[in-house]
């Protein structure tokens, strides 16, 4: 499998660490909502095809990326920065070797 | 009256040219409604309709399974069965499971090659041996066998396990569970099968669950891709398909993540291994089949998937940790790898419990250790259908317990699946 | 034993002998030489015994996909088992041997396994053996008694256990195309793509390329097929573009167009050049790949099958034409499709006679019948081979008329006197990979054959590999995908022209003869289409019961030639068309993989070494080392005749006394800096770090989000925005990536940056009652007074020359300082430290005096942090800040983790004085013959010097209730039984009076 960092390019998915789950959302923390707590931390939504998911390029930039992979395929439709600033920064640098 | 299977069955019907030999399970037709209907024809589900029928009498049952009997992870399995595990309540389930196995061919009179050869934990400092001590002392406290081995016994019993001090990880001793071993896995779901068969069971293979029928919350049935079944009570045994299955009935997350796990397997060998062998400083288990095959396995792949297939870099490390153990295994050769999607639940553990809908029971989270629960994964879940309680022994694998702290974590860490 | 060897052809060297050994006996072969062809030569017959039943068995093909002639290659004392002797290149010294017999090939004892017959049929196991169900035999004892004798027979070759002095590598390489197979598709496809100027990479699992031109006898621009073939191997070898690798099987085809594959570099040397791996593993990352992978011509199943001389036609055809050698001398043939004939000429042309052609077709082609005519040989239209005879070599068969549509025998039996009988059951393509790749094979009815499907990944096929059995199609589907695989449109290769002669490429769909006698389906499990026929019956239908009843196809060919004949006769059997009874799904790998190679350079190497800047010092100043994760750290510093315990109980009673140093450079140490840090870290911590003042140190705890504890460690503020947090070693990456997720995924508005720089520094930690005279005497350009360096405060310096930062924090209750310098200097850094303290007694320690310090302290660490203790349970939840959120707190109240049963930190004295076992469990009432009751258990333990006793940290139910009650230890494991008592995990200095000075 490969993915390719938005920063670094393809990349073998030895370098990439699996975050799981990327449709969780973590309630505010001082929020005292137990349910919503509980959800965030143990319910997946696990589907069977396209799945919003995070990893983190730990062999690489260590950036976190927000992917969308088909767990029937493998197939990866999309890849960006879960923290949007990387892509500008990507962008720098596309720019700068062009 | 003889028994169906026996060395005198064979040489009889081998006398008339074994023409006579029956199908070891009937390929019914679904009725319209069944007391039980279970989803999963694989080894857990097959075992619930088994014991369903035998222990509590009721067997006006199906097993619906969308593909082939066994198609799941009973038939993809590295096939250990052992209950070396740390906490009482895994210990307590598994124990109980390990009683059933150590009788299943007779109880079934379907050989399913149950063999106890043992199950060794290697441990490779002196901190994971007495981790391993505590595990093992956890077990005699509840009258499980263990015991510990020390690096000289263990090159005794494993002649081509690599103990040299200069290893990288060398071995300072290991934990030993004498009756864990192996079991022939699909004989499993087959003697299960023919066995539930036998008394009344319908096993409705090519038979999808594409969705629930429904009288308010209450489950009342299952739309099929053979028609509408209806039931009083129905079962979920679908293990990696559990988050797919409970999706149709309404419930859009679970405490599960589907993984994908690779198995491998060597061309056949004269006998090298006689135990189970675990691998203390990564994640490797190997055991030799009677046909000869080294079987062995490490971690999940670590990504959600349904795909039954799994990718290069685990099959990597998993070969390098076998070396670092045997390293005469160079020049034998991997003959086929396969995968299997596991049922990764927050803390390791399983889930066997009625609910969560009314007329609904669920049988899930078994990670990559559910061959070995077959047998009481089956018994108890059973009991819980048709009692409408948990039995002692599954009372503590709750689906609530994750919310409520009550989390049964073996492996000590915490709400990440890909961990366990 | 006859001389086979041809007096020309072939593409071996006849003027090179090469010398080697089977099963003890020398023989000679030539260069370009399998083991089968020189043995073939030799008039070997026999090659090795099937699985079950012992049969003697001989070469049924000349390839990869060979079931019988298995045998184990010998190194020294390394061991090569289940090798194909097809795939094995001779090579003088070569040592070989049989396998699966005793105690000869040719007279093997477990042959009597043939009577056995319907016994044995498939599923016996599953019916017996289970034993008696009382007695000293039952439950699993009669079938473990059974299966101790069943193991011993079963089995192919032995593994050894001597470590192979070989060298595995690993590449890892990126093309435009990869082509997968070397025969007139796959070269021309490789030439298109070439041409067009794509990166392309061709890879065949042969030695030789060119496939079927090596042995056809076509020819392509008016000469030799094969002349053709190394013409263009030879243009694509003077290309920078193109990388040829042969022997290199691609053996998987994974997501994303990731192939893996084997070359196998120096096998068919006597010795490899300096420096070359045996095998090198490739994972290519190919744009496009073009397979071209042939097919796999399949047996006939009939009576006698597996007689050593019967054969696939076209591993003849190879025999004769690309290794020089007959496979008999007098050749009959038995077929159900065209290919034959060309053999059977093939083979007149190489000095046999064609003594008979049985075709199942009562109609033939006037193109065959010539073909039948130019080889000399009578054919038998509408018959089929009835039975075969001979011992361990074939002496002749029988043949009978045959209606294909009803299957009927008719007429008289009539016996041909040959030594070898060809059969041909038609060509399955090689669709392995494709299949890998995800998708699902179609079946041709026509072909009678599994076809490529549609690709799921970026593949183009080509050839035979299409169902396209002809060289003239091979050639213009491979010219067409090597372009479309490149991505070309331009002006295409120009096409050879080829002259061969067209045979209708569809067999007549007859795979099984039914006469009396056992006709082998899956030639090395022993599977007949009788056990097919009983699966059917027992209702194993669906083509994975029926292989793992029968264990058709599980063999270490994997069913190449077995599979779709089983599924044939199951199809039959169920009066269904074979696609209903399913197709298998292909895994990896396409043939056996070495292990050595999938290890590659970690073979020998699992992990790297990481070793602290001191490490070497360690080692000349005695230190026995202790393996901790991936590290090695000092475990005592043993003094001559001194055990483990004496040489840790005197460094932590020198320490206490006067000083002790310890190496802590292995703890994990991050840079957290930036405008947000400190709120960072009142999030990620349970206590309060925006309150701590510049140049102090405060102790904190982390929890995971689920409310149970994580980590533990110091946090040292260095500034405003700068602070340097250690953690527990072996949580170090773990920590890292934790709070790399919480700054990017979870709080991006935070402006925070983390840096591991665990690697950046030494430290070490000198404590004890001498500690800060000793650090007085070397430290310069600051204090170290109370004054200047209060508890938890840092102040920076020089020792040494080099700059250091030191805190004064304690873990083994001592008055201690953790000095940190520059990782290069380190070493110079603890000698100067080392140096300063020799006046006051200082003692190096290892982790033996540490572990014990902070158990005499009551310090948790990761035995205690296990990942199912709250901070609660280790009596940390003072540190737990009631005035903000943070990571876990919402999580950490609810009812299972609050309960009153929970296990607690408690500490333990051994009151029968003698040592306790990390591990021992603890109970209230002590039962030795049957232990129970369990109420936690011993996380660590030692003698403490300071106290004089054996102690033990423990969590225990209940916990501190418990404090000053007895209990005692039950460890049957160790058989360790004894009184303790119950107390604070504050053993030595509660009041923490000494750190404090």
């Amino acid at each position: 499998m490969l993915i390719t960092c938005p920063y670094c390019g393809p990349r073998g998915v030895i370098e990439f660490t699996y975050q799981g789950d990327g449709n969780r959302e973590r309630p505010d923390p001082a929020s005292q909502n137990f349910e919503a707590w509980n959800a965030y931390v143990y319910d997946r939504l696990n589907p069977a095809g396209d799945h919003n998911e995070i990893w983190q390029h730990s062999g690489g930039c260590r950036a976190h990326l927000r992917v969308v992979r088909n767990t029937l395929t493998h197939e990866i439709s999309s890849v960006a920065f879960v923290r949007g600033d990387h892509g500008s920064a990507a962008r720098r640098k596309a720019e700068d070797k062009a | 009256m003889m028994a169906e299977y026996s060395a005198f069955s064979l040489l009889a019907n081998a006398l008339k040219g074994n023409k006579d030999w029956k199908p070891a399970w009937r390929k019914p037709d679904p009725k319209a409604s069944y007391d039980v209907i279970i989803i999963g024809g694989g080894g857990h589900g097959l075992a619930t309709a088994y014991y369903l029928a035998k222990e509590h009498g009721i067997t006006n049952v199906a097993v619906l399974e969308k593909s082939w009997l066994g198609s799941g992870n009973v038939g993809r399995n590295t096939t250990a069965v052992r209950s070396n595990y740390l906490l009482p309540a895994n210990t307590r389930f598994y124990e109980h499971s390990m009683k059933l196995w150590e009788g299943l061919s007779h109880e079934l009179n379907y050989n399913v090659m149950f063999s106890q050869r043992g199950c060794l934990n290697l441990a490779h400092t002196p901190a994971q041996f007495d981790d391993y001590a505590r595990r093992g002392n956890a077990m005699r406290h509840l009258g499980v066998d263990a015991e510990l081995m020390t690096p000289a016994e263990i090159k005794r019993l494993i002649p081509a396990l690599d103990i040299s001090s200069d290893a990288r990880f060398p071995v300072v001793g290991g934990l030993m569970q004498r009756r864990a071993g192996t079991a022939r896995h699909d004989a499993v779901a087959w003697g299960y099968a023919r066995g539930a068969d036998r008394r009344g069971v319908d096993i409705i293979e090519n038979c999808e669950v594409t969705g629930f029928l429904r009288d308010g919350d209450r489950v009342t049935g299952v739309t099929t891709s053979r028609g509408d079944i209806r039931a009083r009570k129905v079962a979920v045994a679908v293990a990696g398909s559990t988050g797919r299955v409970m999706q149709l009935a309404g419930i859009a997350t679970m405490p599960i993540e589907s993984h994908v796990l690779q198995a491998f397997v060597t061309e056949s060998l004269k006998p090298f291994i006689d135990t189970v062998v675990t691998f203390g400083m990564g994640h490797f288990y190997m055991s030799q089949s009677d046909k000869g095959g080294l079987v062995y396995g490490g971690d999940i792949d670590g990504y959600n998937s349904y795909a039954q297939r799994g990718n290069l870099p685990i099959v990597d490390e998993v070969m390098s940790e076998m070396l670092a153990l045997f390293p005469g295994l160079a020049r034998v050769r991997m003959l086929r790898s396969w995968g299997g999607v596991c049922d990764m639940s927050m803390d390791g553990s399983p889930i066997i419990t009625a609910g969560p809908l009314p007329g609904m029971y669920l049988n899930c989270g078994w990670c990559y250790g559910g061959f070995k629960a077959t047998p009481a994964s089956g018994w108890t879940f059973a009991w819980t259908i048709a009692k409408d309680e948990p039995h002692e022994f599954n009372a503590p694998f709750t689906l609530d317990r994750f919310h409520r702290g009550l989390v049964i974590d073996d492996k000590g860490q915490g709400a990440n699946p890909r961990l366990h | 034993m006859s001389p086979r060897r041809t007096d020309t052809g072939g593409r071996i060297d006849r003027l090179k002998t090469i010398r080697f050994t089977f099963d003890g006996v020398a023989y000679t072969g030539h260069a370009g030489d399998t083991l089968a062809s020189a043995l073939l030569a030799k008039g070997v017959t026999l090659f090795g015994r099937s699985f079950k039943y012992h049969r003697p068995r001989g070469l049924l093909t000349a390839g990869v996909e060979e079931p019988n002639a298995l045998v184990t290659v010998l190194k020294g004392e390394v061991r090569e088992p289940n090798i194909p002797a097809t795939m094995v290149e001779i090579h003088d010294g070569l040592v070989a041997i049989s396998q699966n017999r005793f105690p000869s090939l040719a007279w093997d004892v477990n042959a009597v396994n043939q009577l056995g017959g319907k016994i044995l049929s498939a599923g016996f196991y599953y019916k017996t053996f289970m034993g008696p169900v009382i007695g000293p035999l039952k439950g699993t004892r009669f079938w473990m008694f059974c299966e101790h004798f069943i193991r011993r027979a079963a089995g192919l070759g032995s593994a050894g256990s001597a470590k192979d002095p070989a060298r595995y590598e690993r590449m890892n390489a990126f093309c435009d195309v990869l082509v997968v197979g070397s025969g007139p598709a796959g070269l021309m496809a490789a030439k298109a793509a070439a041409d067009h100027g794509a990166r392309v990479i061709l890879a065949d699992l042969e030695p030789r390329f060119g496939g079927s031109t090596n042995w056809s006898d076509e020819t392509i621009d008016g000469a030799p097929a094969a002349d053709w073939a190394r013409r263009t191997v030879t243009q694509l070898e003077g290309r920078d573009n193109v990388r040829l690798l042969p022997r290199t099987t691609v053996w998987g085809y994974y997501d994303n167009n990731t192939l893996a594959a084997l070359e196998r570099v120096s096998d068919h040397k006597e010795q490899p050049a300096k420096g070359e791996p045996r095998h090198r593993y490739w994972a290519i990352r190919a744009k496009s790949v073009v397979l071209a992978t042939g097919a796999f011509e399949r047996p006939l199943v009939f009576p006698g099958n597996d007689r050593p001389g019967v054969m696939l036609a076209h591993a003849a055809e190879r025999y004769a034409n690309e290794f020089g050698v007959l496979p008999g001398e007098r050749i009959a043939l038995f077929t159900n499709n065209d290919s034959a004939y060309r053999a059977a000429v093939a083979l007149k042309k190489a000095g046999a006679a064609i003594v008979a052609i049985a075709d199942v077709r009562s109609e033939l082609s006037a193109e065959m019948r010539k073909l039948a005519t130019e080889a000399e040989a009578e054919i038998f239209g509408g018959h089929a081979v009835v039975a075969t005879e001979g011992g361990k070599a074939l002496s002749g068969i029988k043949v009978q008329r045959f209606e294909m549509v009803t299957g009927a025998l008719t007429g008289e039996e009539r016996s041909i006197h040959a030594d070898c009988l060809l059969m041909s059951g038609g060509w399955s393509p090689t669709i392995h990979l494709a299949s890998q790749a995800g998708a699902k094979a179609e079946w041709n009815a026509a072909r009678q054959a599994f076809l490529p499907p549609k690709p799921t990944q970026q593949w183009i096929g080509a050839g035979a590999f299409t169902g396209s059995f002809s060289t003239v199609e091979a050639i213009a589907e491979g010219r067409a995908a090597g372009l479309a695989a490149a991505g070309g449109t331009g002006t295409p290769t120009a096409l050879p022209t080829v002259e061969a002669v067209a045979g209708d490429p569809d067999p007549a769909p007859v795979c099984e003869i039914r006469a009396k006698g056992k006709s082998f389906v899956d030639f090395q499990h022993d599977v007949t289409s009788e056990d097919v026929r009983l699966a059917h019956r027992e209702g194993f239908v669906s083509v994975e019961h029926l292989k793992r009843y029968t264990t058709l196809g599980m063999a270490t060919d994997q069913g190449k030639s077995s599979n779709v004949p089983g599924l044939a006769i199951m199809a039959e059997a169920l009066g269904k068309p074979i696609p209903e009874v399913g197709t298998t799904r292909f895994r990896p790998p396409f043939a056996p993989v070495s292990i050595g190679s999938l290890a590659a350079e970690r073979f020998g190497d699992l992990r790297p070494e990481r070793l602290t800047p001191m490490h070497d010092w360690h080692l000349a100043n005695g230190a026995t080392m202790y393996s901790a994760g991936l590290w090695y750290r000092p475990m005592i510093y043993g003094h001559a005749g001194e055990t483990v315990e004496q040489a840790y109980v005197r460094e932590a009673r020198a320490t206490r006394e006067s000083a002790g140093i310890v190496d802590v450079s292995t703890l994990g140490k991050i840079a957290v800096q930036g405008p947000d840090a400190a709120v960072f870290l009142d999030r990620v911590y349970t206590n309060m770090f925006s309150t701590l003042a510049f140049g102090k140190a405060r102790y904190g705890l982390m929890l995971r989000e689920d409310g149970l504890a994580f980590d533990d460690g110091t946090t040292w503020r260095l500034g405003e925005q700068d602070f340097l947090m250690t953690t527990t070693t072996a949580n170090a990456g773990k920590v890292m990536q934790h709070l790399e997720y919480f700054l990017d995924v979870i709080w991006p508005e935070l402006k925070v940056h983390v840096t591991s720089v665990t690697d950046e520094w030494a430290g070490a930690a000198i404590g004890g009652p001498k500690a800060r005279q000793i650090l007085a005497a070397c430290v310069t350009g600051t204090a170290v007074d109370n004054a200047t360096l209060p508890f938890m405060g840092i102040v920076r310096g020089e020792i040494a020359g080099v700059p250091v930062m030191i805190c004064r924090l304690s873990f083994s209750g001592e008055m201690a300082f953790e000095v940190y310098s520059g990782a290069g200097h380190g070493t110079r850094v603890w000698e100067a430290l080392v140096e300063a303290g020799k006046p006051f007694g200082l003692v190096t320690y290892g982790l033996e005096a540490l572990g014990t310090m902070r158990i005499e302290k009551g310090h948790v660490t990761g035995a205690e942090i296990d990942g199912r203790t709250t901070a609660r349970d280790l009596h940390l939840d003072w540190m737990l800040s009631k005035k903000k959120p943070f990571i876990g707190s919402a999580m950490m109240d609810r009812e299972g983790l609050i309960a009153s049963d929970r296990l607690e930190l408690v500490g333990l004295i051994a009151l029968d004085n003698r040592p306790l076992n990390g591990g021992a469990h603890i109970v209230e009432a002590l039962d030795e013959a049957n232990p129970h009751g369990s109420i936690g258990h011993i996380t660590a333990c030692c003698y403490s010097p300071a106290l004089g006793k054996h102690i033990a940290l423990a969590l225990v139910e209940g916990g501190k209730a418990r404090h000053g009650t007895r209990a005692h230890v039950s460890d049957p494991l160790r058989n360790r039984f004894g009184p303790v008592e119950i107390v604070s995990n504050h053993f030595y200095d509660p009041e923490g009076t000494r750190m404090h000075g």
